[in-house]
């Protein structure tokens, strides 16, 4: 074999391995190729379904904001800010530092201890009705009824005639079979109920 | 000049031949590392494909919101009327 056939023999071994090498890198590609093919469909899929979120986070947050500007100026005005800030205050502890939204000057009221002196109950039927004897207890003020154990304290919250002189009112009324005053007897009491017209 | 040409004969099969190899093998590795990472991203943008299905019940809340908002208008347009101010 003379010199020129052995170079030709290397020649051929070397596109040989050309040939091999770039066969199989075509094949990784195509693989790598359809990949990416995946991808961008589920990347497309995924601006698909995301596009109108900010559009409707937008409006939810929009309407969110209405009925909470509703809400403070209602509060605001039934109870005044003072008020208002310890019943926000009250519901959520710590609250009242970061104030009102709408009202700016909030942040720079001392929150009234609401909360501590009435239950969250209470708080909302006293400032819902203003003229209950409750609500004409001042916060600041000292505690109008033990909370914990107190029973009796409770009558400190009803006006003063019933507490010093409940002799002067009329009596509950005596029910029972030995009571004073009787009434007829009705005789539907523990029958079964009449049917309604139209009833099947 | 045949010694010339034995030369490089010996240079191909020694030089040449070795290093085109261990180029295109190293192209063929590089191509083949990236196929694990391109399946791992398209299985995660398929998740998060469908992660956003929950998207669509967005427009029924906005609804549910619209809804519970007038109703808390028409309450509080109510009270507005039947509570004195402070």
């Amino acid at each position: 074999m003379g010199p020129g056939e052995v170079m030709m023999l290397a020649m051929l071994l070397i596109v040989l391995a050309l040939v091999v090498y770039l066969v199989l890198t075509i094949a990784a590609l195509r693989t790598i190729t359809k990949g990416l093919d995946d991808v961008i469909a589920h990347v497309g899929l995924i601006v698909e379904k995301s596009a109108p979120v900010n559009d409707v986070v937008s409006s939810i947050n929009g309407q969110l904001d209405a009925g909470v500007d509703l809400l403070e100026g209602l509060l605001v005005k039934k109870a005044g800010l003072v008020d208002a800030v310890g019943l926000v205050d009250g519901l959520y502890p710590g609250a009242a530092a970061q104030g009102l939204r709408n009202f700016p000057e909030s942040t720079d009221i001392e929150a009234p201890r609401i909360s501590e002196i009435y239950t969250k109950g209470t708080l909302t039927l006293a400032r819902l009705g203003r003229e209950a004897p409750i609500a004409q207890g001042n916060p600041a003020g000292p505690v109008l009824r033990n909370i914990e154990g107190g029973s009796l304290a409770a009558r400190l919250l009803y006006p003063e005639a019933r507490q010093s002189a409940p002799g002067s009112m009329p009596r509950s009324p005596v029910i029972g079979t030995d009571a004073p005053v009787q009434y007829e007897q009705r005789d539907d009491i523990g029958q079964p109920r009449k049917q309604m017209p139209g009833h099947r | 000049m045949t010694v010339i040409w034995w030369t490089l004969d010996a240079a191909l099969f020694a030089v040449v031949l070795p290093v085109v190899v261990l180029l295109l093998n190293g192209v063929l590795n590089a191509a083949r590392s990236i196929i694990p990472s391109v399946r791992g991203i398209a299985a995660t943008a398929a998740a998060g494909s469908k992660d956003l299905d929950a998207a669509a019940l967005l427009l029924t809340t906005e609804q549910q919101v619209k809804q519970t908002v007038a109703g808390v208008a028409e309450y509080g347009g109510s009270l507005d009327v039947i509570i004195d101010d402070a």
